[in-house]
């Protein structure tokens, strides 16, 4: 019975009612097993317990590297018209970092900027524009950028390390595989870092209060496409 | 007086003969559902007994079965795992109120994940639109659309809450459901006759009803599925949310955690102190939902502090 409790809880419930009524009437524990208790309380099998020593690993997504960046012109087939980085970083001497990107001459013009009192020196260094630089003045590289951004949102790196900010996707055990987490910049544009209000999925279609949709064999959710993509906010 | 008594007889049998006919007639009407809805069950279905008395034998005979019809109803070849809980696993999960945005991507990746019906945009998932400065859920939104979130409002997403103390659990008649040892409350879809008393019993709307036979285009349907969790369901049973127990018993994380694009959702094992969910439940301000109702759920809101 013991054994019952411990495993089966749901079970137990149904046991006793019969276990108390024949020991009553019979007193003893004979009949109990006659009447086939039997198979019905086996124990719930359990899968082994996971190993101690993980075997997946945490990895950041790491963003895809930006080698170009969009003129606005198009070209004579119509396509959009990008200009490799290099092109001007390596030729030109830099110019210093504008506090606004108003204030830009040329290139990055239309970028859209709403993160506080930031100014582009901030985060950017003049003539090493892979790097990204520390409030103490140290130069890190691009796809570090968690370090900088926790340099203000503290809070918000420390839920991060605790697994308790920021998407994933992979294993909840790491004995059973790996786990991809988000980077900063998968859903916050570091420029305009607020996510932009988004149209939900999914509406619920109530038996009684939502219209009849009629079924067309085709695919009834639309916006399944855009389920995948993570950071479509930006 | 003799004479009398002769004539009343005819009377009295054509009475009877009368009433043993609309009898036969009314009997044989009110078991017509019955005898077309037993069309669409095999013997081997009718016969099949409760999942925890099945064998390793049986249930494998079962599982092949079910395969066996979903390709013949869906055209789609699929596999029925009966993944096993965990020795030293417990499942729990929290949600962060502070930064869902009720997007309801949660919603969409269990309606896709779980193989829920296609007309009805079913999901185990629902998301309440609920005035800031009040938890009533009755008082939250559904039918809510964009562009979200809005000012003054805040998202609340709300699914079987896994409770150690199931009110659905006790009101089932036949004990088609129950509470699995690594927390999870699940249903045998076979052996539950459609009562719905457990979705009247459950205080967070967490259960649903199939109305009808599960609509899904062929290359629509998941074909990882677990017998417990996310087959294809039968028409006339109710079906829960498993924390996809098919892919966290196997140590992923669930769909709707995965498909969250704000990270609101931390799930994990209870029983590991080190887990992202013991330390949610450690350092955050966490509440649970209609605790005076002492259902102890396993599934926690929280705020960002």
């Amino acid at each position: 019975m013991a054994r019952t409790v411990r495993t089966a809880p749901a079970t137990n419930v149904r046991v006793n009612a019969p276990t108390i009524f024949l020991a009553s009437a019979l007193a003893s524990a004979l009949p109990l097993a006659l009447v086939g208790c039997g198979h019905r309380d086996q124990p719930q099998t359990f899968a082994a317990a996971p190993p101690e020593s993980a075997v997946g690993t945490t990895k950041i997504h790491e963003p895809e590297k930006l080698w170009s960046i969009e003129t606005g012109k198009t070209d004579a087939l119509g396509a959009p018209l990008r200009v490799a980085c290099v092109t001007c970083h390596t030729l030109r001497v830099p110019n210093a970092l504008p506090d606004k990107p108003e204030e830009l001459k040329e290139f990055h013009r239309g970028l859209q900027f709403d993160h506080g009192n930031n100014k582009c020196g901030s985060c950017h260094v003049v003539g090493a524009q892979d790097s990204l630089r520390l409030a103490d003045g140290r130069t890190i590289p691009m796809r570090d950028a968690l370090v900088l951004c926790g340099q203000c949102h503290g809070s918000q790196l420390r839920d991060y390390k605790a697994g308790a900010h920021g998407g994933m996707s992979g294993h909840w055990d790491l004995a059973s595989g790996g786990r991809l987490r988000n980077h900063c910049v998968d859903c916050h544009d570091p420029h305009v870092p607020k996510f932009t209000p988004s149209t939900p999925v999914l509406p619920p279609r109530d038996r009684h209060l939502g219209p009849p949709v009629p079924h067309e064999g085709g695919p009834a959710i639309p916006r399944l496409s855009q389920a995948g993509s993570k950071g479509g906010h930006s | 007086m003799s004479a009398a008594h002769d004539e009343k007889q005819p009377r009295r049998v054509h009475l009877k003969v009368l009433g043993a006919t609309l009898g036969a007639g009314a009997f044989a009407y009110a078991m017509a559902p019955l005898r077309a809805w037993t069309k669409n069950i095999s013997k081997e279905e009718f016969l099949q007994r409760h999942y925890k008395e099945l064998t390793r034998e049986e249930l494998a005979k079962v599982i092949q079965r079910l395969e066996a019809e979903t390709k013949r109803d869906y055209g789609r070849d699929v596999t029925i795992k009966d993944p096993k809980p965990r020795e030293g696993v417990e499942f729990g999960y929290a949600l962060n109120l502070s930064v869902c945005i009720g997007c309801r991507k949660c919603a969409e990746a269990c309606h896709v994940e779980n193989n829920h019906d296609r007309r009805t945009n079913n999901s185990y998932i629902r998301v309440l639109e609920m005035e800031q400065g009040s938890f009533d859920m009755e008082r939250g939104n559904v039918q809510y659309d964009g562009p979200v979130p809005k000012p003054g409002k805040f998202y609340m997403p709300v699914q079987c809450h896994q409770c150690d103390n199931a009110p659905c659990t006790k009101v089932c008649p036949v004990q088609a459901t129950w509470k699995e040892p690594d927390g999870i409350v699940v249903v045998d879809y076979n052996w539950c006759i459609g009562c719905r008393y457990c979705e009247a019993a459950c205080p967070y709307h967490a259960r649903r009803f199939n109305w009808q036979k599960p609509e899904i285009p062929a290359e629509q349907v998941n074909p990882d599925q677990g017998y417990l969790s996310n087959r294809i369901r039968p028409q006339g049973v109710v079906e829960k949310c498993t924390f996809c127990l098919h892919r966290t018993r196997e140590g992923k994380l669930p769909a709707c955690l995965e498909a969250c694009p704000t990270g609101a959702r931390v799930f994990g094992n209870l029983l590991d102190p080190n887990s992202e969910i013991r330390w949610v439940l450690e350092h955050k301000r966490v509440f649970i939902l209609k605790e005076e109702l002492g259902t102890r759920p396993r599934f926690f809101y929280y705020f960002d502090v």
